[in-house]
């Protein structure tokens, strides 16, 4: 397992890799709202948690038509499927990976893109909670959109079609509570749901993307 | 190993049916048959990629090591890494005898996508001496091998033998291996029965 991950890691660090990918889309969407809202501080320090998450949420599904696929192509997961290693274990290891090269570089960015959004003070904690706590649940969710979509070829579309709407959930708890928290107000209920909600993805999606895979696989 | 009695599909419609073999260490299984007629398919069933719609395969649970057309190698990863992953996957210990055996020495730091075909195919075998396990089921294994591959590689697949491992390779070269050969053309389903086909609309 350490060998997959270790594995996946390299293979993103390395030329055309993506790694990157998510990070630049994320920098361009934050970049560029304060030019299409206009110069009103006060607005965008209002709307700057949700634009922080649903940018980052966007930036996670760019990149997961290629968590699977490229290993569908070259052959590779036929004979993972073939090797000691249960899919649970390779499904897991792929969201893992994908969190580590995709998702985390995106929580360390968006205190530093908060700043071109004028992130009130207190906010800047509460979004890095709020996005290390929900992020997990979008690569778990996403590894399974892209299980389901694996042998299709341009399957990006319906992916992303799949995959929104169980977006939903992580996206408005997540941002309600980085809202909660720019405002000064309690954090604890979003919280406590967002936690519940990767928890929950975290032990029982993994089994259902690995029986997709299998069914894609035949 | 034993086959008995496998019926398997693809894509729904049966192609083999009654597939019954044996295949014991030390012995070789060579598939023959015509482009289309299910070599493939009843490869991967064996492998335990797809389930059978009949049958059953005994005697080899988790013991299989499958290669087919496609060889799994990572084209920005070097020979060395491309082969070390594999020996971790499958705790196999060093990829020292895989590397002597097709000649990857000189290859080992060089980027798996600068590789010819040939040598991709020779890093895809490489990785069933990596794996440790007992049965090996090929997949027409010599495809854009040239002569002296394919003699090497018959004779890795002889020495296999000789430490008590079995190989089933569908192929249609003669690869100058001792060993039965099976015809799987005569397996083919038969077509589903007409006359009752469209009993349900009348």
């Amino acid at each position: 397992m350490k060998a997959l991950l270790l594995r996946d890691l390299k293979l993103a660090l390395r030329a055309g890799g993506g790694f990157g990918l998510g990070l630049a889309f994320f920098l361009i969407v934050t970049v560029l709202v304060p030019f299409s809202v206009g110069p009103q501080s006060e607005l965008l320090a209002r709307i700057a948690p949700g634009v922080l998450w649903l940018g980052a949420l966007l930036a996670c599904l760019l990149s997961l038509d290629r968590l699977l696929a490229l290993d569908w192509e070259d052959g590779t997961l036929d004979l993972m499927a073939t090797s000691p290693l249960p899919l649970e274990a390779v499904v897991t290891i792929k969201a893992l990976a994908h969190w580590i090269t995709t998702s985390l570089p995106l929580v360390l960015a968006a205190p530093v893109l908060g700043i071109l959004l004028n992130l009130p003070t207190a906010g800047f904690q509460w979004l890095v909670v709020s996005l290390l706590l929900g992020t997990p649940a979008l690569s778990v969710i996403g590894t399974f959109g892209a299980a389901l979509t694996v042998g299709l070829k341009r399957g990006g579309l319906l992916l992303s079609l799949l995959v929104l709407p169980l977006y939903v959930p992580t996206l408005i708890f997540g941002a309600e509570a980085a809202r909660r928290g720019a405002d000064g107000m309690s954090v604890e209920t979003p919280l406590l749901m967002l936690a519940g909600i990767s928890a929950a993805t975290l032990a029982l999606l993994p089994f259902a993307s690995a029986a997709v895979l299998r069914v894609n696989l035949r | 190993m034993k086959i008995a009695g496998l019926s398997i599909a693809r894509g729904g419609a049966p192609v083999l049916e009654g597939v019954s073999f044996e295949l014991t260490p030390g012995r070789a299984l060579i598939l023959r048959g015509p482009n289309g007629c299910g070599k493939t398919t009843l490869l991967r069933t064996i492998a335990g990629l797809q389930p059978p719609l009949a049958g059953t395969i005994t005697g080899a649970e988790e013991d299989i090591a499958y290669a087919a057309h496609s060889d799994g190698i990572k084209l920005t990863l070097t020979v060395g890494e491309n082969l070390t992953f594999w020996a971790e996957i499958f705790a196999a210990g060093s990829i020292e005898p895989a590397l002597d055996a097709f000649d990857l020495r000189g290859l080992l730091d060089r980027p798996a996508g600068a590789l010819s075909a040939g040598q991709k195919r020779r890093l895809g075998l490489a990785r069933l001496l990596v794996t440790g396990r007992r049965y090996w089921i090929l997949d027409e294994p010599t495809v854009s091998l040239d002569r002296a591959s394919v003699q090497q590689f018959a004779g890795v697949v002889e020495r296999h033998l000789a430490d008590g491992g079995a190989a089933l390779i569908a192929t249609h070269i003669d690869l100058g291996l001792e060993g039965e050969t099976l015809d799987v053309s005569q397996f083919k389903a038969k077509l589903p029965d007409l006359e009752e086909f469209d009993e349900a609309f009348l």
